[in-house]
């Protein structure tokens, strides 16, 4: 009789299903994962060490892209670390406006996330039906900062500026006839928050339309239910955080726990699981949409209510506007020394989490007195989540493999910074 | 969180008493100082105790401090070579503003009492040492691994100590403050070999924005924490 060996097998890192840069070497027996050894740092960049060398208003671009599919949430956990440092505190409007983006931020997330865990494990639908909906979200991206993805819109003091009053618009195009482009535009007249709300008014029914394909679904739940059970106890021993957490059956939710910005003033439900399988994770996230869904709907109507600043007036920290700059000198020193040396930033530590759509993204930031970072640590949830890799696989066919990486929500922007 | 922080404090320092060698609270965060010795001791009571129950290691990082508090220009008095361009390497000086020059700054959660905290502890020997605290926190696994890739710190008892991020075969621990930005090799096809090489850098790093410090009262609110001393 020959005999019996394990086999190594390896996944990635380009494999459609590894989400990315992902080599997972596999022992298997047959077709059961005996160990799983995930080897990262393909996309290793670097991130904290470049920002060491930068003064800090020119690292915030670097936060959208550590975790690419929620640029703003990252951002947002770097400009609180230097609030939490300089003692500021940014205008409520501009809170509002950020709590409204993250929340935006946090549906376009879990839109990629439920497309591509779908298309991983047989639902293709979802994938295109996800993508519809996160285009809209998107241009309200767009509209607000000039670029679809890597924004840079949040500021130390505030955001970069206000709601935009008007939408871009299609233009008609050799694809594109005027009339087709009358249809897409549509919706585009008014201003940007006449935008998201009708965004929120349709949103809800879309959603419904993806649990139709898969809550139910018999392909779906074979694929998801009871595999890669974490018990709660497991889930907090192994520092999971955000929806892993939550999908476990532990409460926890930085918004509402800890609560930055005007979190406290919303109105909003954390759903928890009870299984701790993929498909709790599941369950979890789509009412995540929904309840992200609520936030934006409340900020928008407190934002047509109240206009006000969205910026700090602080030109040490602040760059003062254009128009001022040209007939004052003082504006013109502050531009000059704030883009030519920045801000010094006072000698200390701070560490600031916000609820990343994965989890809890955390920035720790240490000033030495300088005009740059002296350290910076990005806390990424991902990478947390990606080293019970071998504890939630083990035992669990080599499909499931797919389901589990999925589930983890991984982005190897973030994972490997 | 229904104590405020200077109780959790208080309580801290009854606790371990000289085991905490400093306990530094700023910025509404309360930073704990452990020497390496008593680490392990001090993580496994702040875990398990039931007053205390830090039940998740959120973060573990290393921070190397030997350029803590120097600049590339001077901004008090005008330096020898007056305000040029290049930034003088000279500058650093072999001094540390702090105890040592590694150290590895842990943050803890409790989810029970709402509660964050930070530890650090300062590693004196070199190479950097101290006790793996996997036994304790499960998610230390891999940022234990992250932090000896990054700065050479070793974890005692570590299941698994291998590079994490850096590239197989690396040579140095990148984020080291004495390791260049622009790293000491870079890759390249060879189109005689037929293979990917490796070969000393070609690029130079430009310091357009040079590091200054410069004391204001611009953020009074904020004063420097009291046990951290510049100089």
């Amino acid at each position: 009789m020959p005999e019996i060996r394990n086999m190594t097998m390896n996944f990635g890192p380009q494999h459609p299903a590894a989400h990315g840069v992902l080599r997972l070497v596999l022992e298997m027996d047959g077709e059961i994962i005996e160990r799983a050894d995930p080897h990262v740092g393909l996309l290793h960049r670097g991130t904290e060490k470049l920002a060491e060398y930068k003064p800090y208003n020119q690292s915030i671009g670097y936060m959208d892209r550590l975790d690419y599919v929620s640029m703003m949430c990252n951002e947002h956990a770097y400009v609180l670390a230097i609030e939490k440092l300089l003692g500021v505190t940014p205008p409520i409007r501009a809170q509002y406006i950020r709590v409204m983006f993250d929340e935006i931020t946090r549906v376009l997330n879990h839109l990629m996330w439920l497309g591509a865990h779908g298309l991983d494990i047989g639902a293709m639908t979802m994938f295109l039906y996800c993508f519809r909906e996160r285009e809209d979200l998107m241009d309200c991206y767009e509209a607000v900062s000039g670029t679809r993805m890597h924004a840079t819109y949040y500021r130390p003091g505030g955001v970069y500026r206000d709601l935009p009053g008007t939408m871009p618009q299609y233009q008609t195009s050799v694809w594109k006839n005027a009339k087709q482009v009358s249809e897409l535009n549509q919706n585009r007249q008014g201003s940007l928050l006449d935008y998201i709300e009708s965004f929120t008014s349709r949103f809800p029914a879309c959603v419904d339309e993806y649990e139709t394909l898969l809550t139910d679904n018999r392909i779906w739940k074979q694929r998801t239910v009871g595999i890669g059970v974490v018990t709660p106890e497991r889930a907090l021993q192994l520092g999971f955080t955000g929806p892993m957490l939550r999908g476990s059956g532990i409460e926890w939710d930085l918004r509402k726990k800890q609560p930055y910005e005007v979190y406290s003033q919303i109105d909003f439900d954390i759903p928890v699981g009870v299984n701790g399988d993929c498909y709790d994770r599941y369950l979890v996230r789509i009412e995540e949409m929904r309840q992200s869904n609520r936030i934006i709907k409340q900020c928008v109507d407190w934002l047509r209510k109240n206009p006000g600043p969205v910026i700090l007036d602080n030109h040490k920290l602040v760059p003062p506007r254009r128009e001022e700059m040209k007939d004052d000198m003082e504006s013109l020193i502050h531009h000059f020394k704030l883009f030519t040396e920045g801000y010094c930033v006072p000698e200390g530590e701070a560490y600031a989490a916000v609820e990343h759509p994965k989890g809890e993204f955390g920035i720790y930031l240490v000033s030495d007195g300088a005009n740059k970072p002296y350290r910076l640590k990005i806390r990424a949830p991902g990478f947390v989540h990606l080293s019970s890799m071998n504890e939630m696989v083990k035992g669990h066919m080599l499909a499931d493999v797919v389901a589990v990486i999925g589930t983890q929500d991984i982005v190897f922007g973030e994972v490997d910074r | 969180m229904s104590e405020t922080l200077e109780q959790l404090q208080n309580r801290l320092t009854a606790c371990f008493g000289d085991k905490i060698s400093a306990s530094i609270m700023h910025c509404g965060e309360l930073t704990l100082e452990v020497e390496a010795a008593n680490a392990i001791d001090v993580f496994s009571k702040l875990r398990k105790l039931e007053e205390f129950h830090f039940e998740q290691l959120i973060d573990l990082c290393g921070i190397d401090y030997q350029r803590f508090g120097k600049a590339d220009w001077e901004t008090e008095d005008t330096t020898s070579t007056g305000f040029s361009r290049g930034v003088s390497k000279d500058i650093y000086n072999e001094n540390l503003n702090k105890p040592a020059r590694f150290a590895v700054v842990y943050h803890l959660l409790s989810l029970l009492h709402n509660r964050r905290l930070r530890v650090r502890v300062f590693l004196h020997n070199n190479p950097p040492r101290i006790e793996s605290v996997t036994s304790i926190w499960a998610s230390a696994n891999w940022f234990e691994r992250e932090a000896f890739d990054l700065f050479g710190i070793l974890f005692e008892g570590h299941p698994d100590l291998r590079r994490i991020l850096t590239d197989y075969g690396f040579i140095g621990h990148p984020f080291r403050k004495d390791f260049p930005l622009e790293g000491n090799v870079e890759v390249i096809y060879d189109p005689e070999k037929k293979r990917v090489v490796y070969q000393p850098v070609t690029i130079r790093n430009r310091v357009l924005v040079p590091k200054v410090i410069r004391h204001d009262d611009r953020f009074t609110s904020n004063p420097p924490p009291a046990g951290a001393s510049t100089k």
